[in-house]
């Protein structure tokens, strides 16, 4: 199969003989209807066979954006699910921007059914409105007595599928306010076994993903990089790589970065990119070992160069000082790979009028504005077509569209004339940085007599995601990095006396949001202080909890919420030898209750029992599964995950020595979701955060030992 | 080089080195792109098909060793087996990103065939080689003891 898309083939593909009508937004932004020429580029498409196709404006990594975003237009729509389709936006920020990250369209932070709540419901409820009205007119009858059910408009013995009206309803002017329903009309936001819309294509290998096109003529690349971070390209050697069969040429990439190796196929670009040697300058890499770096952070995290968040660091310091006892740990967390399943790839090929890239696309309008700067062209003419992504947790999303950038310097290098695709090895992908940031953390808490807390102060040390990016402009303020301390900055506990302070650390080794971004490390730490103030204080660890979270306050009360549900569900009681932690993040709260097993150094998870509050459940099933995969994630790399370097390389090369989570090590999983009526929030990463320390808990509650430096195999810890 | 190969039950004829993974041969040469890369050091499971009827990674099935044998990938993937597996995924959704799921369900399919009433335990050791970051887990093991029953039935 040789794929060929092309702008607009993402509907044009599905057509039908005859009309369809569209909704979506004119330029000015407003919903609009009609047949395509009016509406450029729509949310909803119907055809004359009564076909409805969801322009999916988020990509899909796994976290269930297509059923969610589907869900809220067939609801509205009162469609038959079976008969409903999906299909990726292209790039167009001016219609399918993210609503919370303003003209940029992406995906992140848990936003996509968030932001998209009201937006996609009422694309949906427009095409009904527009449906119901042209059917009144045909049939002569009022509007109010016209039902819709599964994709068939009917009155008294009439009926018929959408498809018949969808010439008139195109004709027709969209009303600026659709009427949606109220959550008690809800049938399908909410339903449990509404399936997944991507089941069937994963699970028979007709799912396509970028690294699955092929093109007329495409040239594969892989890319020689340098061996530590920051190094460049002195000089290089082609020999080797000749004699492999399928290796076409090699060429040095502008940046000094590499060198891009092209060939015939996957497997020779590999090979000769493995030839291929190279002298580099070191100069200004990172030279240093990971132990030398966590020491520098260690240190950094006591003397926090910026004050971040509550009182002086000073003062809270004399008020623990004076305190009748002090809880003081340091935390050290590890460079994680996020490590996506389909490793790091892309297709650019040449346009009439540019370039379109074929890409699991995280952020397409990252995309368009590094390329056409790189290529000197307009954003407009870089098109992006979106596939499955396999994986991301993060990694798809860097500002500098860091392998879209390779693969158009490697497209550019060979003339643009010919489609070029970048595939990265799974060594490729551990080796090559956007890591999660290496952080430390020291906290000090000064508890009095009575057991209370007196002061809590808190450094962290780390590098900033986000200086030096175009996101600095929102979310960096006096030198913080949101990034950096949320989680700890803002946590809802009532802590008196907080003071939180950050140093920002400087290397070159790339560092990158990762599936729950700060709260990966923030979590953890906080969590396990609270274990700690608990033992310390002899308090029960989920009481303690529900006493610093004051229920007048819409938030803590949400909080407490998922605390007393999960204490419910796992049946919780004072001195069980179990862990407890719980974190919001995301705008979502979850609870988490470990169960383990330990035989003298040996852990194995037995049972994970989570309760997550993320306002109305469009899609519990996703919810559930969510939950499920976001724990094991965390889990997996809080038990024995961690980049290290020697002399500035990476230590790790692939799955053998950065062992992913298996089969064994997943716990069983019970999901209690809070019923809620406030806003949907995320789900894809909020049960990262809790999982981690809830399992540390428990293993301290079984052994005594408090585990502060990740992962835990570091304190002689096996899993098994 | 020219290589004959049974791919599902059909005669393909390939050109490449002879140490060339079947794997890429599936996916680069005869675009049988449901087989998938995620380490290419058997650390995975992604890329796993049937060669004469056993579940086998083709990273580390060179095209020489598959000529003579029948290979089935996800594409031909079904026996009643292969059929009870996939409409087990189906049904309890298994999937999230979906990239390592064509390994998975080729390496479920050779643990019903061998053990119609698999163990926790033993469906632990079985899909241990089967890697999945979105850790799919909880779900793999409802989907392959519903397939279980299914056959039963
Ligand atoms: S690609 Fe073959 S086992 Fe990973
Ligand atoms: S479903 Fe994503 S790796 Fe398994």
């Amino acid at each position: 199969m040789t794929m060929n898309v092309s702008r607009r083939g993402f509907l044009k593909g599905t057509a039908t003989a005859g009309a369809a009508l569209f909704i979506g937004t004119t330029a000015s932004g407003v919903l609009a209807a009609g047949q395509e020429d009016v509406v450029l580029n729509p949310f909803v498409k119907i055809d004359a066979d009564g076909t409805v196709t969801v322009i999916i404006k988020h990509f899909e990594m796994g976290q269930g954006t297509t059923t969610g975003l589907t869900t809220l237009v067939a609801e509205e729509l009162d469609a038959s699910w079976d008969q409903i389709k999906t299909d990726f936006a292209p790039a167009d920020a001016n219609t399918y921007n993210n609503l919370f990250f303003g003209k940029l369209q992406g995906t992140g932070g848990s936003t996509a059914i968030a932001n998209s709540f009201l937006q996609y419901r009422k694309a949906g409820a427009t095409a009904r409105e527009l449906l119901v009205r042209a059917a009144s007119q045909k049939w002569g009858v009022d509007e109010s007595l016209i039902k819709v059910s599964n994709g068939v408009l009917s009155v008294g013995n009439r009926s018929a599928h959408f498809g018949k009206f969808v010439h008139l309803a195109s004709t027709l002017k969209a009303t600026p306010e659709p009427q949606l329903k109220t959550p008690d009309q809800f049938t399908l936001i909410g339903k449990m076994d509404l399936p997944r819309k991507d089941s069937s294509d994963k699970t028979n290998g007709s799912a396509i993903f970028a690294m699955d096109v092929k093109l007329p003529g495409m040239v594969y690349v892989a890319i020689k990089r340098a061996p530590r971070f920051g190094g460049t390209l002195s000089s290089f050697d082609i020999s080797k790589a000749k004699e492999i069969s399928g290796f076409i040429d090699a060429k040095p990439l502008p940046n000094k970065a590499g060198i891009a190796v092209y060939a015939e196929n996957t497997w020779a670009a590999f090979q000769a990119r493995n030839a291929v040697s190279a002298e580099w300058d070191f100069s200004a890499a990172e030279n240093r070992s990971d132990k030398e770096l966590i020491n520098f952070h260690s240190n950094a995290a006591k003397e926090p160069a910026v004050h971040a968040w509550g009182i002086p660091r000073e003062d809270a310091k004399a008020l623990i000082e004076k305190s009748e006892r002090v809880i003081e740990a340091d935390f050290t967390f590890p460079f994680l790979s996020h490590s996506p399943m389909e490793t790091l790839n892309c297709v650019i090929e040449p346009t009439t009028s540019g370039v379109r890239v074929h890409d699991g696309a995280q952020m397409p309008t990252m995309i368009q504005g590094n390329l056409a700067h790189l290529l000197g062209i307009k954003p407009e003419q870089v098109e992006v077509t979106t596939y499955y992504a396999g994986g991301s947790f993060g990694r798809r999303a860097t500002a500098a569209a860091d392998y879209q950038m390779e693969a158009a310097m490697a497209f550019d290098l060979l003339g643009r004339k010919v489609p070029v695709k970048l595939v990265w090895s799974r060594e490729d992908d551990i080796r090559g940085g956007y890591y999660r940031p290496m952080y430390a953390h020291n906290v000090a808490i000064g508890i009095d007599g009575d057991g209370k807390v007196t002061g809590w102060n808190h450094g962290l040390a780390g590098k900033s995601i986000l200086i030096g990016t175009p996101f600095e402009a929102f979310m960096v303020k006096d030198n913080v990095d949101e990034t950096s301390v949320e989680g700890v900055k803002h946590s809802l506990y009532n802590i008196p006396n907080m003071s939180v302070g950050v140093t920002n650390i400087e290397t070159p080794v790339p560092v990158l949001w990762w599936r729950s971004v700060g709260h990966t490390h923030t979590a953890y730490a906080m969590e396990s202080m609270m274990d700690m103030l608990a033992y310390e204080t002899g308090q029960d660890p989920v009481e303690l909890r529900l006493s610093l979270l004051d229920k007048s306050d819409d938030k803590q009360k949400r909080m407490a919420g998922v605390i007393e549900a999960v204490r419910d569900a796992a049946n919780w009681k004072t001195g069980d030898q179990r862990g407890f932690a719980s974190h919001f993040s995301f705008n979502t709260y979850v609870a988490v209750v470990a169960d383990i097993s330990v035989d003298g150094d040996r852990v194995h998870v037995d049972k994970l029992h989570i309760a997550v509050d993320c306002g109305v459940a469009v899609n519990p099933d996703v919810i559930k599964a969510q939950m499920e995969g976001g724990s094991g994630f965390g889990l997996g790399h809080i038990l024995r995950s961690e980049i290290t370097l020697e002399n500035g390389e990476v230590v790790q090369e692939n799955f053998p020595d950065y062992e992913p989570l298996r089969m064994r090590d997943m716990p069983a999983v019970d999901v209690t979701i809070v019923q809620s009526a406030d806003a949907p929030s995320g789900v894809g990463e909020p049960g990262v955060p809790p999982t981690g320390p809830a399992v540390a808990n428990a293993i301290f509650a079984q052994t005594g030992k408090r585990i502060t430096h990740l992962p835990l195999t570091k304190s002689g810890f096996e899993f098994v | 080089m020219q290589f004959q190969l049974n791919i599902n039950g059909q005669e393909r004829s390939v050109d490449v080195a002879a140490d060339t993974p079947l794997l890429w041969v599936l996916r680069d040469e005869l675009n049988l792109t449901g087989t998938k890369f995620g380490c290419g050091v058997a650390s995975c499971g992604a890329c796993t098909i049937h060669l004469n009827g056993t579940p086998v990674r083709s990273c580390q099935t060179t095209v020489e060793d598959a000529v003579g044998a029948r290979v089935i990938t996800i594409e031909g993937a079904s026996d009643p087996v292969a059929k009870a597996v996939q409409q087990a995924w189906v049904e309890k959704d298994v999937v999230q990103c979906g990239f390592c799921q064509s390994g998975q369900i080729m390496s479920a399919v050779g643990l019903l065939s061998e053990n119609a009433n698999p163990s926790d335990e033993e469906i632990d050791d079985y899909m241990s080689g089967n890697a999945c970051r979105c850790a799919t887990y909880v779900r793999i093991k409802d989907a392959i003891k519903l397939a279980a029953r299914k056959l039963e039935a």
